[in-house]
């Protein structure tokens, strides 16, 4: 046992270095991935640890990093693209979306893509709509991707462990609020991995199911806390990957509570959790349901600057908070 | 109000200019330092990208631009805002998230856009402006404004797809747009020696078949020289120009960044060739204006941005109303 508190950004950070061990075809590239050591320090020491031939400094040019990771990934390597912000992930998609998801398959089977693309994602710092939009949705739209977002670092180690070893491309969506926060729960030393497509059920409970995703997986744990003070008992669970989707503890538990509360920061329409929540209404536990369902997420609108706009742009702990009370209290 | 009358014309042609081109590389100084200022108070949020150090660059652009001439900025385009002529008070209102802000606090420091004075938004994202500028200079082209287009853009934009395509559009179109690149010696961490195989920059715009020069980037003469030739071969229909202005930026990156990259000499190398001081130095030479002449304006410059300051910081911040409402442009009935 461990007891090491690491934060997200410290325990992306050790996978990779665990990887790079492992394995000689691992390697990592971005802007300012080297001696900044990424702008936001995720990347650290790695430089120093693996030297400028495994640890690439790139331009600022997105399209170019993906593709050649893309190149490199057909041809032996296993790369690891650092995108500085998702949002300039707008820049490479056509590598991403046309090319990485599609080779596998559209090629007949012959070749495969063994990509990770990690990439700061979501809103709070104050950086306007440029550097602050949630778009797992673009991506897990696109067959042939998988997606995963991490809620905290335990699960991103062995998360992007699993996700280097995976022969297909992996978004790995790191919300930038995470990154300099310890998890709740200890980091294992070794190289222990978490497979993709496996949710997690964060917290048990018995009168209402909540699922979120990323930053609002704590943001929903904080208010089952507060809840939990008042007598109503949440059941918490963290889909880790979206796609692919582990839709079965979700069924399980919305048959045990018959109450459900999606939670995202990415605006509500066309959104991730509207996927969560079609499946289970096409699923048997739909009619396990004794509420209507309750959506929960940002505002359609680009996510603005000043704070007091940024905050009203996305669910916080008291909007979760009262949207679950509410579905206990009105609905018996 | 701080917005003055606007001037165009070489900074050496009268008095009147070069103490006009004194006061905004001094408005770009001190607007700078307020801004690290608020930021190191805790009353700007968010992050800041400062251009102390680059400010011969934008106020020589813009002396050779009139107020219908567009420009399109970067994240560090506290400065372009400026010498094309933007009010500083609602400049810092932006900063501050106020209602009176150039976006309403709806896009901070690096959005800031001036309807007004043609400046078509500073930008989060590396290369964005850039083919924006050229279409901008297309519609120019179409509509026969007779106006030019200024992007202007850091090194590291020059690595961008985007600064590619929309060169050659530019040059097989023949738009009168003007590609400023700001070279600063780094794209954050990245070094241009690291970034690039080439000596110049400015030889890019051989590849797309028009002009391109590299010159002193601290001195606003050079600037405005360059840019004014740029400008004329835009408006006779030759079409596009690449300037590559060699400067320095002082600061890091963002308020992030610790400098791991160079070295402390450096930074002191640069600083003893600061754009400021050295047209203070011809202008003295040149008995232009005279050293309690040129304190003035200085202090001038100084009471502008405190008096901005002072405005901004007591204004109404701005609420949460009405921003669904603002995603779209009403559909006129
Ligand atoms: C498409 C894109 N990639 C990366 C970034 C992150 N970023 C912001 S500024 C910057 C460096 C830009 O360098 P340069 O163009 O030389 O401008 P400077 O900052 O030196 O003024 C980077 C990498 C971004 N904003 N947009
Ligand atoms: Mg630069």
């Amino acid at each position: 046992m461990s007891d090491r508190m690491l934060t997200m950004a410290e325990a992306v950070r050790e996978a990779m270095g665990i990887a790079m061990e492992e394995r000689p075809e691992v390697f990592l590239l971005g802007e300012d991935v080297g001696i900044y050591g990424g702008a936001f320090g995720v990347s650290g020491d790695l430089y120093h640890r693996f030297g400028s031939d495994r640890v690439l400094d790139t331009p600022i040019s997105e399209l170019g990093i993906v593709g050649a990771a893309v190149g490199a990934a057909l041809s032996g390597m296993r790369p690891i693209v650092e995108i500085q912000f998702s949002d300039f992930t707008a820049q490479a998609m056509d590598q991403i979306a046309n090319q990485a998801a599609k080779i596998h398959f559209m090629l007949g089977g012959g070749l495969h893509v063994p990509m990770v693309l990690r990439t700061p994602s979501g809103s709070g710092t104050g950086a306007a709509a440029q550097h602050s939009q949630s778009l797992e949705t673009w991506f897990a739209n696109v067959p042939g991707l998988k997606v995963v977002m991490p809620s905290n670092p335990a699960d991103a180690k062995g998360l992007l462990l699993s996700a280097i070893d995976d022969p297909n491309p992996v978004i790995f969506l790191e919300h930038k609020l995470l990154y300099k926060i310890p998890g709740r729960d200890a980091v294992a030393e070794g190289a222990e991995r978490i497979p993709l497509g496996v949710s997690k059920i964060v917290r048990t409970g018995k009168d209402l199911t909540i699922v979120a995703t990323g930053v609002m997986v704590n943001k929903s744990f904080e208010a089952a806390a507060r809840l939990e003070a008042e007598g109503i008992s949440v059941e918490l669970i963290d889909p880790r990957t979206i796609s692919p989707l582990d839709m079965n503890p979700i069924y399980e538990s919305v048959d045990k509570t018959g109450r459900l509360l999606v939670v995202q920061e990415a605006p509500a329409h066309a959104g991730f959790i509207n996927e969560v929540v079609t499946q289970l209404v096409g699923s048997p536990s739909f009619g396990s349901l004794i509420a209507p369902v309750k959506r929960l997420a940002g505002l359609n609108i680009p996510i603005p600057y000043a704070p007091q706009l940024e905050r009203s742009a996305v669910p916080q702990i008291d909007d979760i908070e009262i949207a679950a009370r509410d579905l206990v209290k009105s609905w018996k | 109000m701080t917005t003055l009358e606007l001037m165009t014309g070489h900074p050496l042609s009268s008095p009147e200019h070069a103490k006009y081109a004194y006061l905004y590389m001094n408005r770009i100084r001190k607007f700078e330092e307020a801004v690290e200022d608020l930021f190191g108070r805790g009353m700007m949020h968010g992050t800041m990208h400062l251009s102390i150090g680059q400010e011969a660059s934008p106020t020589g652009v813009c002396l050779a631009l009139n107020i219908n001439d567009q420009i399109t900025s970067t994240h560090r385009g506290h400065g372009h805002c400026i010498a094309k002529g933007a009010d500083l008070t609602r400049m810092i209102a932006e900063l501050l998230g106020k209602e009176i802000g150039y976006c309403g606090g709806r896009g901070g420091s690096m959005h800031i856009a001036d309807v007004e004075t043609g400046n078509l938004g500073a930008n989060g994202v590396v290369g964005g402006g850039i083919p924006i500028a050229v279409g901008a200079a297309l519609a120019s082209k179409m509509m026969a404004k007779g106006t030019v287009v200024v992007s202007f853009f850091g090194d590291g934009a020059l690595n961008e797809g985007a600064f590619h395509e929309a060169a050659n559009m530019a040059a097989i179109w023949k738009l009168p747009v003007i590609f400023v690149c700001e070279n600063n010696k780094y794209g954050m961490s990245s070094s241009t020696a690291k970034a690039f195989a080439l000596e110049n920059l400015s030889d890019r715009a051989k590849g797309y078949g028009f002009p391109g020069v590299t010159i002193d980037g601290n001195d606003v003469v050079a600037v405005y020289e360059a840019t004014q030739a740029a400008v004329n071969r835009a408006k006779a229909g030759e079409g596009p120009t690449l300037i590559e202005a060699q400067t320095y930026r002082w600061k890091g990156h963002s308020r992030s960044d610790k400098n791991l990259y160079r070295t402390k000499e450096e930074i002191e190398e640069w600083k003893a060739v600061d754009p400021i001081v050295r047209f203070k130095n011809v202008l003295l030479e040149r008995n232009i204006a005279s050293a309690e002449e040129l304190a003035e304006i200085e202090k001038r410059a100084t009471d502008q941005v405190i008096e901005a300051v002072n405005v901004a910081v007591k204004a109404t911040p701005a609420t949460p109303e009405g921003l669904v409402e603002a995603v779209f442009k009403k559909v006129s009935a």
